[in-house]
């Protein structure tokens, strides 16, 4: 270890201070909106320390008619997001191990063909087909169904090549032993593989209902009606920059409504976030 | 690979990969030909007659100076992000390996901008930089500078800059600091004992040794800002004032839905899939480098 001055180690704490400055700036800043009354808000600069409007302004965007929004309420909009982030984080792990199970388990013909089918749809993210992918949901009538907003979000390639990486380094006794001992396919992957595959789950379970819970593109193109709107988008409608009659102060509660969950897996859960993030990118 | 214990089953390993399958097929493949196919066909204004042009959509896409304008527009707002967050975010992983107290207070504080969605994080800091209520517009204007990102395209694009960076520094921090655990500690302490200065040391010594998890963040800030920042712009610029913001996948949105040129926007997912293609291709060719090192 190599000493290091006094002096390098407060300007380190310093650089970290200002960044942690910069990067929770806009979110504190969000939340003294969220306390203040309209009028301050209206008037920049706006103080610095929370006001006094805390309980009324969550009280009224939580309980009171907010007809910015199309009438539709905060509580509705939180559920549909909830349900499109579980959904797509239980859906995608679901999907993905059992899939990951078969190619690294078993053999038959056409699985590397299987295999390069779910790997080449990394290259294909939403935004490059979005017109015709829009066309397949109108046809089969997933506009505003839970449905749409989750299924054509759940098959990725990302997930199963992280399952598969993880199934390859279980060595091979694990599962002749298994089958020794007179298990079948079943019995070792609800015994043996899934216990042992907890870590991961969890990992990607974080990254997952984040990425389920800040989609913007895809919930934009199959929601027409405010009931299935996640909060993200009724965010979006309720600003406009234009005109004076945006209501800041319910806005901001919102805001913070809308970035407060997932912010709070991340902490929460920091430990399998970090993992999941770093292995679900090698 | 050495050969693996497998289960005998014939049937049961359809059924598993099924689901994925099917879903591929059926949101993936059937679109993605769906835009092939489309990308060749232009349709007269009324939808009546529809005929095939070959590669004429191409043509014209690639020709038209807004299109033009689009890709300068994505390549300037994908490497100022990618740079911005980078450099930021290595500033602060750099830091942070020299702290040794509150080193899990400070991860914890800086990687929550993760968990904004995109569009949120444009909002909050259109909010802050708004002409007639942001307080920090507010202090700018009070310094003398004339701000206005709803109406002029330069400030409009630094302020998508900023919010889409910020957004993107805590992913950084994080393979940043993971890249510099892996930098072996007796390497700095021989340039140490030679005599180099700590900045030396950095830049001789543990940059280049940084240098895969650059490339690799590189790449991935790339995608980034080229396909999940659409939140961003469509939330706070929509593209506006005047095409200055107009991103790729912004512009694949706005001819498809709101303009409905089918053709120009299919050809257009087309050339958007050959650019995912080719930056996934680089990022495989990394990953096996690293293997053969690693």
């Amino acid at each position: 270890m190599i000493g290091q001055s006094p002096l390098r180690t407060v300007i380190a704490h310093a650089v970290l201070i200002l960044g942690i400055l910069i990067v929770a700036f806009p979110i504190y800043y969000t939340f003294v909106a969220s306390t203040q009354t309209l009028q301050t808000i209206l008037r920049p600069p706006l103080p610095l320390l929370p006001g006094d409007q805390f309980w009324n302004n969550y009280t009224e965007a939580l309980f009171g008619g907010v007809g910015r929004i199309g009438g539709v309420s905060v509580g509705r909009l939180l559920l549909n997001t909830t349900i499109m982030a579980l959904g797509i984080a239980v859906g995608k792990i679901f999907i993905s191990i059992l899939s990951a199970y078969a190619i690294v388990f078993f053999r038959f013909p056409l699985r590397m063909t299987f295999f390069w089918l779910i790997f080449i749809t990394l290259m294909l993210p939403v935004e490059v087909r979005i017109l015709p992918t829009y066309k397949v949901m109108v046809d089969l009538g997933m506009i505003d169904t839970y449905a749409g907003l989750i299924i054509p979000l759940i098959a990725s390639a990302t997930a199963t090549l992280l399952f598969r990486q993880f199934f390859m380094t279980i060595p091979g006794e694990l599962v002749e032993a298994a089958r020794v001992d007179g298990a079948g396919p079943w019995r070792f992957f609800f015994d043996i593989l899934l216990p042992l595959s907890r870590t991961n789950i969890a990992a990607l379970f974080v990254i997952l209902f984040i990425y389920g819970w800040t989609q913007y593109l895809w919930p934009l193109l199959v929601t027409n009606s405010s009931n299935m709107n996640t909060i993200v988008i009724a965010l979006r409608k309720m600003v406009s920059f234009a005109d004076a009659d945006t209501q800041w102060h319910l806005v901001m509660v919102t805001a913070m409504l809308a970035i407060v969950p997932p912010i709070l897996v991340v902490v929460l859960m920091q430990r399998w976030f970090v993992r999941g993030l770093v292995d679900s990118e090698k | 690979m050495t050969p693996r214990v497998v289960f005998p089953n014939k049937i049961l390993p359809y059924l598993l990969v099924a689901p994925q399958l099917a879903i591929t097929l059926v949101f993936f493949y059937w679109p993605a030909g769906q835009a092939f196919y489309q990308s060749m066909l232009r349709q007269d204004p009324f939808g009546l007659r529809t005929k095939f042009v070959w590669f004429a959509n191409f043509r014209k896409v690639l020709a038209d100076p807004a299109y033009l304008n689009s890709i300068k527009v994505t390549v300037v707002f994908s490497l100022a992000t990618a740079i911005v967050a980078m450099c930021v975010a290595l500033l602060l992983a750099v830091m942070a390996e020299k702290v040794v107290r509150g080193k899990g207070l400070y991860r914890t504080l800086l990687i929550w901008p993760y968990a904004v969605a995109p569009a949120i994080a444009g909002m909050l800091w259109l909010f802050l930089f708004n002409p007639s209520i942001g307080s920090l517009a507010y202090m700018l204007r009070s310094f003398g500078i004339a701000w206005d990102p709803l109406l002029n395209g330069t400030h409009a694009m630094i302020l998508l800059v900023s919010a889409a960076a910020w957004k993107q520094i805590s992913y950084n921090f994080l393979f940043f600091v993971a890249g510099l655990q892996a930098v072996p500690k007796a390497l700095i302490e021989a340039a140490a004992m030679d005599g180099a200065g700590e900045t030396k040391r950095f830049w001789t010594i543990v940059f280049p040794l940084l240098a895969p998890t650059t490339f690799f963040l590189l790449v991935v800030n790339t995608v980034y800002a080229l396909f999940d920042t659409f939140g961003i712009v469509h939330a706070v610029t929509g593209g506006g004032p005047g095409k200055t913001t107009e991103t790729l996948v912004y512009k694949v949105y706005n001819d498809g839905f709101v303009n409905l040129i089918l053709g120009d926007s299919a050809a257009q997912s087309v050339i958007l899939m050959v650019i995912v293609i080719s930056l996934t291709a680089i990022q495989f060719r990394y990953v096996e480098r690293k293997v053969h090192y690693g």
